[in-house]
């Protein structure tokens, strides 16, 4: 099944000030492809879980935010890219409750759950992608 | 190249200034005395880091002044763009004086463009500084407006409420929490709402602030109720996995009221009315 992209924006992510902008962003994002409230919810909740990682963690970085549609639905897709660290057992890092910043540990298996589709890749050293992607009816 | 060529320009620093002066009353950015003191001290500054020639530190000082003059001119509400009107007529000025001075043309042409790179680079700064002045005003509101909008009202005896609206950052929170543990203690409260009607979104780190300031409020010895959990929340908040059940949440305001007035043992009934 292919995807296709309809509209594309980046953003810059370098401090916290960054975080609502964007949220807003991608909530607008979230309106155009005419989402319920629910699911606009989610996915910020999912955008802002994602930024506060890229952020805290990856040291900030890039967002991309894309309306996609495949056919059958329409969506928005977030990708968030960093340079830090990367992150070492990501199947670790995917445990409710596992943080390695005090924190709840919830930000990635909560995103997750939050999501219809969620992908992640992070290789030590070279910095961590996670997309996202929340279809209209999803 | 050299500045020597612009050298010149020393010896007719008054002729400069009067030029100049004309210019900027024709274009209408002249505003009198205050600017003639300026354009005086900008222009001898101007001057004399020319003789120091390839000296950056002699132009680091005209590059405050002009900067200073700008916000200065800005505050007397000048526009940008006549900051930069301001500058370009000195160069126009300037460079009126370099073509009576300079014959040949070759060399005339080398002046000219040497003007130019100092000049414009000064008149990028001017906006570069009015940027700046507006990104201190912007941050100075971003304090102000984190500080109005968590008001905590005093609804009844032992009672006091705090709506908040917008996102609950980390330094929002810090300033929520220290207002309502105040209120608690100068209204003797012992039950605090938290209305999270106006909060676009619960992330983990928003839940997080919300956990804290409840076990704050309790260690005072009060107990915190959060309303306004609207439908969308809720669920969010489930799917998250966060774990709110050790709080007392409800869905408007009106039921947390209700909740509380249980708690003090009040009742709220409906007076009788005698049909006469
Ligand atoms: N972009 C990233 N770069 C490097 N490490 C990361 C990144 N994102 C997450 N991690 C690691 O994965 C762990 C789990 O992330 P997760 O978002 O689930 O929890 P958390 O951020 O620690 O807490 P919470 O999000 O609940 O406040 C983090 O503690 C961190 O060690
Ligand atoms: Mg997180």
């Amino acid at each position: 099944m292919t995807t296709i992209t309809n509209n594309k924006e980046e953003a810059l992510i370098v401090r916290e000030q960054d975080v609502v902008p964007l949220r807003n962003r991608v909530k607008e994002y979230g309106v155009k492809v005419g989402m319920s409230i629910l699911n606009q919810t989610k996915l910020i909740t999912a955008t802002s879980e994602l930024v506060r990682n890229l952020l805290k963690y990856g040291g900030g970085g890039k967002v991309i935010i894309e309306s996609v549609s495949n056919g059958r639905d329409n969506g928005v897709r977030v990708t968030f890219i960093d340079n830090g660290p990367g992150i070492a057992d990501i199947t670790l890092a995917m445990k409710d409750g596992y943080s390695t910043g005090k924190s709840l540990g919830l930000g990635l298996p909560g995103t997750k759950r939050l999501v219809n589709e969620f992908d992640i890749k992070s290789e030590l050293g070279n910095g961590t992608t996670v997309t996202i992607t929340k279809w209209k009816n999803g | 190249m050299q500045n020597n060529l612009l050298e010149g320009l020393k010896e007719h620093e008054n002729k400069l200034l009067t030029i100049w002066s004309q210019i900027l009353q024709e274009s209408g950015a002249g505003d009198g005395a205050m600017e003639e003191e300026e354009s005086k001290e900008f222009a001898s500054l101007f001057l004399s880091a020319l003789s120091k020639s390839e000296n950056a530190q002699e132009f680091e000082k005209v590059h405050d002044l002009i900067v200073g003059i700008a916000s200065s001119r800005g505050k007397r509400g000048f526009s940008p763009r006549e900051n930069a009107e301001y500058l370009i007529s000195f160069k126009q000025a300037a460079s009126q004086i370099l073509s009576e001075l300079i014959k040949d043309p070759a060399q005339l042409y080398e002046a000219n463009l040497k003007l130019n790179e100092i000049l414009d680079n000064m008149t990028i700064m001017t906006f570069e500084a009015f940027m700046k002045g507006r990104e201190d005003i912007i941050s100075r509101q971003i304090d102000e407006i984190s500080e109005i909008s968590t008001p905590v009202i005093a609804v009844w005896d032992g009672i006091v409420a705090l709506p908040i609206i917008g996102t609950l950052d980390s330094s929002r929170t810090q300033i929520v929490m220290e207002n309502l543990l105040q209120q608690i203690v100068d209204t003797g409260s012992s039950i605090a709402i938290l209305d999270i009607s106006g909060v676009p979104a619960v992330d983990s780190l928003v839940a997080q602030h919300l956990i804290k300031t409840v076990s704050a409020t309790r260690l005072m010895g009060a107990e915190c109720i959060i309303s306004g959990i609207r439908p969308e929340i809720a669920q969010t908040v489930v799917h998250l996995g966060i774990d709110l059940t050790g709080i007392i949440t409800k869905a408007s305001l009106a039921s947390a009221l209700q909740t509380a007035f249980d708690m003090l043992q009040l009742n709220v009934v409906k007076r009788k009315v005698i049909v006469g």
